[in-house]
């Protein structure tokens, strides 16, 4: 009798598997999970602040990527003039470059943003160490643009670079944004035969302005 | 998957070992990343305070597991995600197929994900009618060559770029004899952005979750997880129970040691940030037992689930470089997959803890300081003593404790071998003994040291 009940029970325990199957992992974590250990003070982490505009660049050089150092918003105007071809559909989230250029509409079908040449966005800040620009989703339009687009330009503001990604992170804090991603250059791939090439799905080239 | 008892990793190694050509050269590429890895750790004066704080941070999730899980979970629903919890890959499969088959999604986009390679998603998804594409570069040739990634950060680092431009004449349409990795690249750039500008349902991988914000960080270098995720209507995360972080900030320390630890670059192209579905988007999230549990429960091997995936250990690997990571039959290969694989099928890999030199480089590498050598060893003996070593190692290792068992027996026994050695050699160096293969079987010595230390005491 006791063989049959206990039968039913599984079955019934298979089947409403969902609930089920949640309950006996986090009972089989409770009982193998080792006696707990402290987490490790992470504060001593710091990166060292001299010339981080020139390490920077430096860095962004060899991942790939061009900077520039700039006066202000009338200098990237020309320098897109001048390297981008700007009969193409170009976009942006800047109202100051809505006279050139397209403004990025949160709601319009990222898919429509397909053939999009140049975007021209700003971040946060951006990473001494590795080259990344910080962006949430509210900087960037829409969380496709960066990656969509065939050429990536972002500005920044010389005063926000930080030295490694433990300030960063300290920046960050809580960080209320629903989508948020460190972006370090153009996309890139080593697949075939270790040889690089940059462009693998998304930007073909990245473009930094630094703001004095 | 075919249930037939596959060759084992000498057998496999023994077939890639032919092609010496292809041997050096992919010993040599390997070699190449390690090296890059190690300029890069060198131009961090901190870096073994960081691997140290990693593996502390690691040590901290593995003990704390359940706490960090419902912490995860409560925030992810809170962020308006769905979650989902698999015992096993047929389990996660189901999930998948019934996300995608309530929304009518026929066509999926996949970005790498190892767990998913581990669950055989791809082969029961076409089973039930739909179609999944892998768009990570090197996955997508693995994908249309019908084999498995050798290499978890680099999936067909065993291929030469001719064959994949075979492939691609095959199935892209290339000219013939086209095999220039940038035009190669560009082909596919162009095939798979309409893949992802037509596919409704994504997946990727997850390479940290954060308990304390129920936000999971994708990395990529060529923007694929990104491309399918934000395109699609329905987005699906997999992860492995022991991907958790306990907090944002110690992103800082696993970012900082992952890309410079697998590639040598400073940080993947894109680190994504992923916490809350798009305007209209659905968002799910699949954690995944899959034996990781089990693994917990082994304290000899738990501290292998502090893992990140960064492939350092088979770049350093001399048995790794020169046998291809196919020949570790296991979706995770190397060092690392010689570990975790006997958890989920000991029979089965009985053969991997073998396949290392004990060298002990993989730990020294790894950037969470897993004991990778260490665990080997110690699974050499589980296996065993549970009786799934080869029958070749068993008779050796019987016949080496019975000779070892008295002294008259050693004695004996060396006497014969020096006099097997000396007089006729071919009795041991030949096809039948696998010690001989590549190598010269020594010239023994004239006496033993018990031989000439009676001869000498006086």
């Amino acid at each position: 009798m006791t063989f049959h009940v206990s039968r039913f029970k599984l079955r019934h325990y298979q089947n409403n598997s969902n609930m089920n199957t949640r309950e006996k992992i986090l009972e089989a974590v409770l009982k193998n999970q080792p006696p707990t250990t402290a987490l490790p003070d992470i504060t001593m982490f710091k990166g060292n602040s001299i010339d981080l505009i020139q390490k920077y660049m430096d860095i962004f050089k060899t991942i790939g990527g061009s900077s520039f150092l700039v006066d202000d918003i009338a200098a990237v105007k020309i320098l897109i003039s001048e390297n981008f071809d700007t009969a193409k559909r170009i976009v942006t989230t800047l109202p100051e470059l809505s006279d050139r250029f397209e403004l990025i509409s949160a709601a319009a079908n990222p898919r429509s943003y397909d053939d999009i040449e140049l975007a021209i966005i700003k971040a946060h800040f951006s990473v001494a160490e590795n080259g990344a620009v910080w962006l949430a989703e509210e900087v960037m339009g829409q969380r496709i643009i960066p990656y969509i687009c065939q050429h990536l330009a972002v500005i920044v503001h010389a005063e926000s670079i930080v030295p490694t990604l433990h300030e960063a992170y300290e920046k960050i804090g809580a960080g209320d944004y629903d989508f948020g991603a460190f972006i370090s250059g153009p996309s890139k791939t080593a697949d075939i035969e270790q040889a690089l090439v940059l462009g693998a799905h998304g930007p073909l080239t990245m473009t930094v302005f630094i703001l004095k | 998957m075919s249930q037939t008892k596959t060759k084992d990793h000498a057998a496999l190694a023994a077939a890639f070992i032919k092609d010496e050509e292809r041997v050096d050269w992919h010993d040599g590429a390997l070699w190449y990343i390690r090296e890059k890895r190690d300029i890069a750790a060198k131009q961090i004066p901190e870096w073994e305070e960081l691997r140290e704080a990693a593996s502390m941070i690691k040590s901290n999730v593995i003990s704390n597991l359940h706490e960090y899980l419902l912490q995860f979970e409560a925030n992810l629903k809170k962020n308006g995600v769905m979650v989902h919890w698999a015992d096993n890959a047929q389990e996660h499969n189901e999930i998948v197929y019934s996300i995608l088959k309530a929304k009518e999604i026929s066509q999926m986009v996949k970005s790498k994900s190892m767990l998913t390679e581990e669950c055989h998603l791809n082969e029961y998804l076409e089973e039930h009618g739909i179609e999944v594409i892998n768009s990570d570069l090197g996955e997508y040739i693995q994908q249309i060559d019908n084999e498995p990634p050798s290499h978890i950060v680099l999936p067909c680092i065993h291929k030469r770029k001719e064959e994949i431009g075979e492939l691609f004449h095959e199935h892209l349409g290339t000219e013939k004899g086209l095999s220039d990795p940038t035009l190669l690249t560009r082909v596919a750039r162009k095939h798979l952005r309409n893949i992802f500008l037509t596919r409704r349902g994504a997946l990727t991988g997850v390479n940290f979750a954060v308990a304390e914000t129920g936000e999971y960080v994708v990395c990529t270098n060529e923007g694929n997880a990104d491309m399918g995720a934000h395109l699609s209507e329905v987005q699906i995360a997999s992860m492995g129970l022991e991907k958790l972080i306990p907090q944002k900030k110690h992103l800082g320390i696993f970012l900082r040691l992952l890309a410079r630890s697998a590639t040598g670059q400073p940080i993947t192209i894109y680190s994504s940030h992923y916490k809350k579905p798009r305007e209209g988007q659905e968002m799910h999230l699949i954690l995944v037992d899959g034996g990781r549990t089990r693994q917990l429960g082994r304290p000899d091997f738990r501290e292998s689930l502090k893992c990140i995936k960064c492939g350092a250990c088979m770049n350093t690997c001399p048995v790794y470089r020169k046998s291809g990571g196919l020949s570790y039959h296991n979706t995770i290969s190397g060092p690392i997959g010689a570990i975790l694989a006997p958890n989920l099928d000991m029979e089965k890999h009985a053969d991997l803890p073998y396949a290392s030199t004990l060298c002990g480089s993989c730990s020294n590498v790894c950037p969470v300081k897993i004991n990778i050598h260490e665990q080997l060893y110690k699974w050499r003996q589980v296996i065993v003593k549970e009786g799934y070593a080869a029958n070749t190692k068993a008779l050796g290792m019987k016949t080496m404790a019975w000779t070892l068992s008295s002294p008259g027996k050693f004695t004996t026994a060396g006497k014969a071998g020096r006099w097997f050695l000396h007089n006729i050699p071919f009795v041991v160096n030949n096809k039948f003994n696998p010690w001989y293969k590549q190598r010269d079987m020594p010239e023994g010595p004239r006496e033993s040291f018990a031989e000439w230390f009676i001869k000498n005491k006086e």
